[in-house]
């Protein structure tokens, strides 16, 4: 792997890591698995497509995000004020959108960004060959700091007290439906965004670009924290982000690196489940083997005393 | 303050599994009463906190406090009023969160702009003063996240967090049963003078009779959905804890049936 695999993998991370700030804010603050994710991200990038075209690819961005609200809105009021199963009004949400993204790119499975100006070309313009990398560090910045900072508002301490004990949120006067809404709005923006970003980068969008989508970013949320948590003892806010973001980019690197020693193209999905079935898996892996070796260490131990 | 009449509830009406739990109860507290509530297992008690805090609506009847009619108010909106302990001391706190941040959601009560700061440097002055009165040696860990406390601490600062803005009725439902004697006595104690300092309207159930008697200054007995005692004043101060089981006993024709009430002192 070469130094410029390496830097591409790291810019890609960076555009993913929206996406990954996205599920971090339904999977871990909320405890929602949000399928909708797969629909949204899809959503983003055939929206900021078509805005891109025709009109200004920073609109373009704009759109995708406002759009990602009203997905994580629907999903959000399906669960709370209709009592849809969670993982259901996912579900449902996604494969509507399904529709909705071919309908959006006018019946097409695919639009291509060949020749349009989007914002890589923009900043190649200005700054030369490194212009992906400084967006993805900016946006990624923005987007850290914008989310830490409302995690510590009122609204923000209300959003991640719903997703640990909604009953306590309930009889401190805050509306929990409310909370949820905003939090699955602001998820799905994220996420949105992401998408527009990385079908600038790649100069397309396509139907299918969301797939699997939910399980890239939660196994990357995953990643960050099993490496963050080596150097940090008890995560806080600002671990998890600095997770989300080391996740993202561990996961684009992983990737390549499987390219590299030639793993074709149609085997990625297989490589990806492998990774995230394992990085899923990892803390109940390691505490399996936790209890074996104090088994097998105090059996040991209980011979003497026999 | 608070004034329930002709409040009646029935769980699963019209099936085999039918159930009246709640009686055509009328009740009427003064602000700043403290009454406790005793009851067999089944008798109501808890059927009662639920539908005057809104968890779900009655069949009939109507529930006034402090003149508003909250019969149909929604339940996060009530809790603006009324603060609300449960004997699960999980229940009351956010686990993950820290505990100046549970605090502070609480606090929103009183001041709930939404996207100023979290925890405000005012704020954390008023909790550690606050926490100290608790004197659990809480205010020095106010960084520590919620979930590594005990039950007892946690029921503590719950009971804190209900109270930090002053609601116009307290409920407290066995809030101390799931602690150790020794942690509840100094549970029940800490109630004691947050009650007493702010002239909090509370109503407690206990399965313990004999702190029913001394704390407070009214108890009330229920039995299949209705409130079948009602004492205050001279005849509660000179009530013993054999007298009010035979009450009981001549009140519902039956011999009070909670193992864990007799079990109690």
């Amino acid at each position: 792997m070469n130094f410029s695999m390496i830097l591409s993998a790291t810019e890609l991370g960076l555009l993913y890591t929206l996406l990954t700030l996205g599920l971090f804010i339904s999977y871990r603050i909320l405890d929602i698995p949000d399928l909708t994710v797969d629909g949204s991200f899809t959503l983003g990038a055939a929206t900021g497509t078509m805005v891109t075209i025709s009109g200004h690819p920073i609109l373009g961005l704009i759109a995708a995000a406002c759009v990602g609200v009203l997905a994580g809105s629907v999903t959000a009021t399906l669960q709370t004020k209709l009592k849809v199963n969670p993982i259901l009004s996912g579900i449902l949400t996604m494969t509507a959108l399904y529709s909705i993204n071919i309908m959006i790119m006018n019946d097409k499975a695919n639009v291509s960004l060949l020749g349009e100006t989007t914002i890589f070309t923009m900043a190649k313009e200005i700054m030369g060959t490194r212009a992906a990398l400084v967006i993805g560090v900016v946006s990624v910045l923005v987007a850290c700091v914008l989310l830490g900072l409302f995690l510590h508002t009122k609204l923000g301490l209300s959003i991640r007290a719903t997703g640990d004990n909604e009953d306590m949120v309930r009889s401190s006067s805050i509306n929990v439906d409310a909370m949820k809404i905003i939090g699955l709005a602001l998820a799905n923006a994220l996420v949105a965004l992401s998408g527009a970003m990385v079908a600038q980068k790649q100069s397309f969008s396509d139907a299918s670009m969301g797939t699997g989508m939910v399980v890239i970013g939660i196994a990357s949320l995953i990643i960050g924290e099993v490496l963050v948590d080596i150097v940090v003892k008890q995560r806080g806010i600002k671990a998890n982000i600095v997770a989300a973001v080391i996740g993202s980019i561990i996961y684009r690197l992983i990737i390549s690196a499987a390219l590299v020693v030639d793993i074709s193209a149609t085997s990625m999905k297989l490589v990806s489940a492998i990774i995230v079935a394992i990085a899923i898996s990892y803390p109940v892996i390691k505490s399996i083997i936790g209890q074996k070796m104090n088994q097998y260490r105090r059996q040991k131990g209980g011979n003497i005393h026999a | 303050m608070l004034r329930i009449t002709n409040l009646k509830k029935t769980f699963n009406a019209g099936t085999v599994n039918q159930k009246v739990a709640m009686d055509d109860i009328n009740l009427h507290l003064e602000k700043g009463d403290f009454v406790t509530v005793i009851g067999s297992n089944g008798a109501g008690k808890s059927t009662l906190f639920n539908l005057i805090g809104g968890y779900f609506l009655s069949d009939e009847g109507q529930i006034l406090l402090d003149g508003q009619d909250i019969t149909f108010m929604k339940e996060h909106k009530r809790a603006k009023y009324i603060g609300r302990l449960f004997q699960d001391p999980l229940k009351g706190t956010a686990p993950s969160m820290t505990i100046e941040e549970n605090l502070a959601l609480c606090y929103m009560r009183s001041n709930s702009k939404a996207f100023s700061l979290g925890v405000s440097k005012k704020e954390k002055e008023l909790f550690r003063e606050r926490l100290a009165q608790l004197d659990l040696g809480l205010e020095d860990r106010m960084k520590t996240k919620m979930g590594l406390l005990s039950g007892g601490q946690r029921q503590a600062v719950t009971l804190l967090m209900s109270t930090l803005v002053a609601p116009k009725l307290l409920l407290l439902d066995e809030h101390t049963a799931a602690l150790d004697p020794a942690t509840a006595d100094k549970v029940l104690k800490i109630t004691k003078e947050i009650v007493e300092e702010h002239h909090i309207t509370t109503m407690m159930i206990t399965h313990n009779i004999q702190s029913s008697l001394d704390l407070g200054n009214r108890t009330i007995m229920m039995d299949a959905g209705k409130i079948i005692l009602d004492i205050k004043e001279e005849t509660r101060a000179q009530m013993t804890v054999p007298d009010l089981l035979e009450l009981f006993k001549k009140e519902s024709h039956k011999v009070l049936d909670n193992d864990r009430m007799l079990l109690a002192k």
